[in-house]
């Protein structure tokens, strides 16, 4: 069952650009594209951790401030040649305001 | 000779692009038929009257546009009597007559003597200052006018009022645009396309009147306003009248030819005098008369058919598409869009992109077709409009255009891939994709110009070479890219630095999309390569004009400090010349205490870092620092880095010159400069060289007549000592000389190209030639630096901190309780 939770305002999140929800298992980073899609994902990079809500957006990806990673926003995985995957959660517009589903890493694994 | 005697005589009257066109044809089809003479007004060989646009907006001159030079009619056997206009045509005795009354026999005889510009009937219309837009004279006329007045006013927002105004606007002067109706371009476009059309030429600058009827022209010796309808009055000092044009046939009525709105001639191009021809601009076929050159180029075709006596080829009209070409706006219309009942539409909008598209359709097939912002496929749209295609099964994704109905790709290489090869790309030459492809992989063509010159696509206006190179690059595939090139920017484009570089300049580029649309970038938003790579050629070259755009920054540089591995920060407030004071110090201290800042540490430059600060922390970090003083280092910059110093002739018992001053003021006058790449100075009192400064970037080592300034070191991932640049007498010829040197990077560097590298790519001489050499130039460049200084140095710190600027960067968008 997705529930779903009010984060904030679309305009709060700059274009091509990503901000940080907290939570008490880690932060989740929320991005919005130039066409205003936005994707949630564990601000941790699968290869050193690096913070991904850092990172430079470009279409649906973003590249890792630390080591030059590109993840693909809608499904958390690493371009090729890199190889690996950061969780992803639901996350939704509606009305402008962005809307989170937090996944328990837990639940998943 | 005698050869000359039995041949048939040929005489053209007109040296324009459809008579030569024709020739051309007929010389491929029958070289040695005919003894040709041509005759032209202009005193030039054949040029491509197309590009006169572009010559007026100074971006092509007059010797690139040049189609047949004076050799090409010598090597041709072909007579040209330039400079040269016939008055008479005697239809009896089959002569030509000149204006000098010189009478020359033909056997056939073909007219294509274009059309003249309308000059509206209007009191002071013979004033000077008040010109046509036409040929070469007219723009030798208007540029001379730009270089000696301020004020133009052109009659008529049609496609050629817009390009004059463009050119015109160009060379500086302020330009309003006079239009009858309250729409631009109405014969092309819908009030939405031309709505669009109107703000991206009022955000360069362009000015509009309109609706406005224009009822005199003002002016004693000169012309020196307009007064319109209305009874205002607008100061003009340069009048262009571009309202339309008027088939130039009175010659050929003078003659007793049967004349309409022009010549009229039947399908295979012929006059109501068998032996005379027309084509061009000047002819009525089947009550049509044509001002684009593509249904010009068909008449051609057709006529030298005719004319080589291989009758076969008929004429039957042409469909025109049109594309305006103001550089960086995308604008494509073809076919009928006027609304009707049983014309249905599709429209997509997406005012972000600054996109318009309208497709129209009747009885399922495309009879028109508006494209604002991405015309990519306008050529495909046309090519199922000639086709009359019955497009009804991708009704739904049509208006997304070729690519998406094939693979979905968003780059225009698919969107080639998709074309079929009955695609015409070059729509001037009428050179379908086929076409090319066939010429590319038989003739083993490389480059952009051999398609142009084996295929003639892409050589008259030029709006398709985007597309001619897509379809190079997608027949040659992999050996596209093996060819000899310089290396891309990035892999999202093929264009490389310095291309990028001379483009943004050339065209005015002032945003990232737009250097992007107009470079037809291969992704949407580029990447972590290009965007900074732009963001900072357009900072450079437009410095406040540009708007910084912090999404296209390396986070360093957003956040002004440095990411660490575990995600925190680190500080670096800037210590002028590496000198600090006890004050200092202690505030350095508190904010470490006040933070639990984990480390504080001494850099290498001379500065003292704090390690480990929280991102959410920054803000207040900095106030406190801002507090006792002290700005940002922009030890996270692609910038001016640090000045380091030692004590020189202040303390130190060898000291030459006062090197600490020196490496301060060179700080205060540098700091929150951008680079390519970071910048690290030095300055050393003698060459004990306790500063290092022969490893760095920019080094001063002083001595006891003067300072040796040093360049293009390094000691990072390479060890490099400097190059000995020029040795000079005082303080400020050092200080001269360094910012002139860091402009000249500034200007050609290439993005994250270490200056040492720069120096090694241009050389050393040609650095030294225009720094030191080269005072004026020295000078230019001291003043450019200083210009974009004046925007640049603000303390970034500050602004984040007390001023609030970006302050959701720092602070979390959300806090959740539970998960
Ligand atoms: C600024 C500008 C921009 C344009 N942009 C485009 C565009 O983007 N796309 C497009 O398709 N078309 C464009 N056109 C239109 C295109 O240039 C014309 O359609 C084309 O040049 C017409 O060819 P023509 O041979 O009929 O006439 P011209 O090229 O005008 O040639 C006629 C020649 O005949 C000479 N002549 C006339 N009378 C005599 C005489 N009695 N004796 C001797 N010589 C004579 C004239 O001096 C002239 O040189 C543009 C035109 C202009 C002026
Ligand atoms: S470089 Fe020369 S002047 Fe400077 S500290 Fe060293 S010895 Fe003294
Ligand atoms: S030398 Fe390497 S590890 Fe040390 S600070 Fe520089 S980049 Fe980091
Ligand atoms: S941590 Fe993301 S690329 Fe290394």
């Amino acid at each position: 069952m997705t529930s779903w939770i009010e984060i904030g305002a679309l305009d709060d999140i700059p274009r091509l650009g990503s901000r940080v929800v907290r939570t008490p298992s880690g932060n989740i980073a929320v991005f919005r594209t130039e066409s205003d899609e936005v994707f949630a994902l564990d601000d941790r990079c699968p290869h050193k951790g690096g913070p991904l809500s850092q990172g430079i957006v470009h279409n649906k990806r973003v590249t890792c401030p630390l080591h030059n990673f590109v993840i693909e926003l809608a499904n958390g995985q690493a371009v090729a040649p890199d190889e690996g995957c950061t969780h992803t959660h639901p996350a939704k517009v509606e009305n402008g305001v962005v809307w989170l589903s937090v996944r328990q890493a837990a639940a998943v694994s | 000779m005698l050869d000359k005697v039995t041949k048939q005589k040929l005489v053209v009257i007109g040296n324009g692009m459809a008579g030569i066109r024709t020739v051309e044809a007929l010389l491929e089809r029958a070289p040695d038929l005919y003894d040709i003479t041509v005759f032209g007004s202009e005193p030039y060989g054949n040029y491509n009257r197309i590009l006169l646009s572009p010559v007026l907006a100074g971006e092509k001159t007059v010797d690139d546009i040049m189609l047949n030079t004076v050799d090409w009619y010598e090597d041709n056997n072909i007579t040209l009597r330039k400079g040269e206009t016939i008055s008479m045509i005697d239809r009896r005795t089959c002569e030509v007559v000149t204006d000098a009354g010189d009478r020359v026999p033909y056997d056939r005889l073909l007219i294509a003597t274009g059309s003249n510009p309308i000059m509206l009937p209007l009191p002071g219309k013979e004033l000077p200052g008040v010109i046509g837009f036409r040929d070469i004279y007219d723009v030798d006329r208007m540029i001379k006018a730009s270089t000696n007045y301020r004020n133009a006013v052109v009659i008529g927002g049609g496609l050629l009022g817009l390009e004059a105004a463009n050119g015109l606007m160009k060379r500086g002067m302020n330009v309003t645009v006079v239009h009858l109706l309250d729409t631009l371009m109405e014969r092309q476009l819908d009030p939405v396309a031309g709505g669009l059309l109107r703000k991206s030429l009022e955000e360069r600058g362009m000015v509009f009147k309109m609706p406005a009827q224009t009822q005199a022209i003002l002016g004693e010796d000169r012309v020196t306003g307009v007064r319109f309808g209305d009874g205002t009055e607008l100061a003009a000092d340069l009048v262009v009248m571009a309202v339309g044009i008027r088939p130039n046939f009175e010659l050929a009525k003078k003659a007793g030819l049967y004349c309409e709105r022009g010549i009229v001639v039947s399908d295979t191009m012929q006059t109501y005098d068998g032996r005379i021809y027309a084509v061009g601009e000047c002819v009525q076929h089947r009550r049509q008369t044509y001002g684009l050159v593509a249904p010009l180029f068909d008449q051609a075709k057709v006529c030298a058919n005719h004319l080589a006596m291989k009758g076969f080829a008929t004429y039957d009209g042409s469909v025109t598409s049109t594309k305006l070409k103001v550089t960086g706006i995308d604008l494509f219309s073809a076919g009928d869009f006027a609304p009707g009942p049983d014309k249905e539409e599709i429209v997509l909008q997406d005012a972000n992109r600054g996109v318009y598209k309208r497709i129209i359709l009747k009885d399922k097939k495309i009879v028109g077709a508006v494209l604002y912002g991405d015309t990519i496929d306008g050529p495909w749209y046309f090519q199922h409009l000639r086709d009359g295609t019955d497009v009804s099964h991708m009704r739904e994704r049509l208006v997304f255009g070729a690519a998406n109905l094939g693979d979905g790709g968003v780059n225009g290489q698919n969107s080639v891939a998709a074309m079929s090869d009955e695609t015409e790309i070059c729509g001037c030459n009428g050179v379908c994709k086929g076409a090319i492809v066939k010429a590319i992989s038989e003739k083993k063509l490389f480059t952009l110009d051999d398609v142009r010159a084996h295929t003639k696509a892409s050589s008259s206006c030029g709006s398709c070479t985007g597309l001619v190179e897509q379809v190079l690059a997608f027949t040659l595939g992999g050996d596209y890219s093996a060819a000899p090139k310089v290396k891309p920017l990035c892999k999202c484009t093929d264009h490389s630095h310095d291309d990028v570089r001379r483009v943004i300049v050339e065209q005015q580029l002032k945003t990232i999309p737009a250097v992007m649309r107009f470079m037809e970038w291969k992704t949407l938003n580029g990447c972590h390569s290009c965007r900074p790579a732009l963001n900072y050629y357009l900072l450079a070259t437009w410095p406040g004009e540009y708007r910084d755009d912090q999404q296209s920054r390396f986070i360093n540089e957003r956040v002004h400090a440095n990411i660490q591995k575990d995600g925190t920060y680190s500080v670096v407030p800037r210590m002028w010349g590496g000198v600090t004071t006890p004050s200092e110090l202690r505030a350095i201290a508190d904010v470490a205490e006040k933070f639990n800042i984990p480390t504080v540490k001494v850099t290498g430059g001379q500065r003292i870092d704090l390690l480990g600060v929280k991102k959410e922390d920054l803000p207040a970090v900095w106030a406190d620092l801002n507090d006792a003083g002290m700005v940002s280092g922009h030890a996270y910059a692609k910038g001016l880095r640090t000045v380091k110093t030692c004590v020189g002739s202040e303390w130190c018992r060898f000291g030459t010159q006062d090197s600490t001053g020196l490496g301060v003021k060179l700080e205060k006058f540098m700091w929150g400069s951008w680079t390519p790449a970071k910048v690290k100075l030095g300055v050393s009192g003698c060459p004990r060289n306790c500063a290092e400064a022969t490893c760095k970037d920019v080094g001063v080592v002083c001595v006891d007549s003067g300072y040796e300034i040093h360049f293009a070191g390094a000691a990072g991932l390479h060890i490099k000592g400097t190059e000995f640049l020029t040795k000079v007498e005082t303080e400020d010829e050092t200080l001269e000389v360094i910012v002139a040197l860091t402009q000249l990077y500034r200007e050609e560097g290439w993005y994250l190209e270490r200056m040492y590298k720069w120096c090694d790519r241009v050389g050393l001489e040609q650095i030294r030639k225009r720094v030191v050499d080269d005072i004026a130039n020295r000078k230019a460049l001291f003043a450019r630096f200083a210009h974009s200084q004046q925007f640049a140095q603000t303390d970034p710190w500050a602004e984040r901190a007390s001023r609030g600027v970006d302050r959701n960067e720092f602070a979390p968008l959300a806090e959740l309780e539970l998960a």
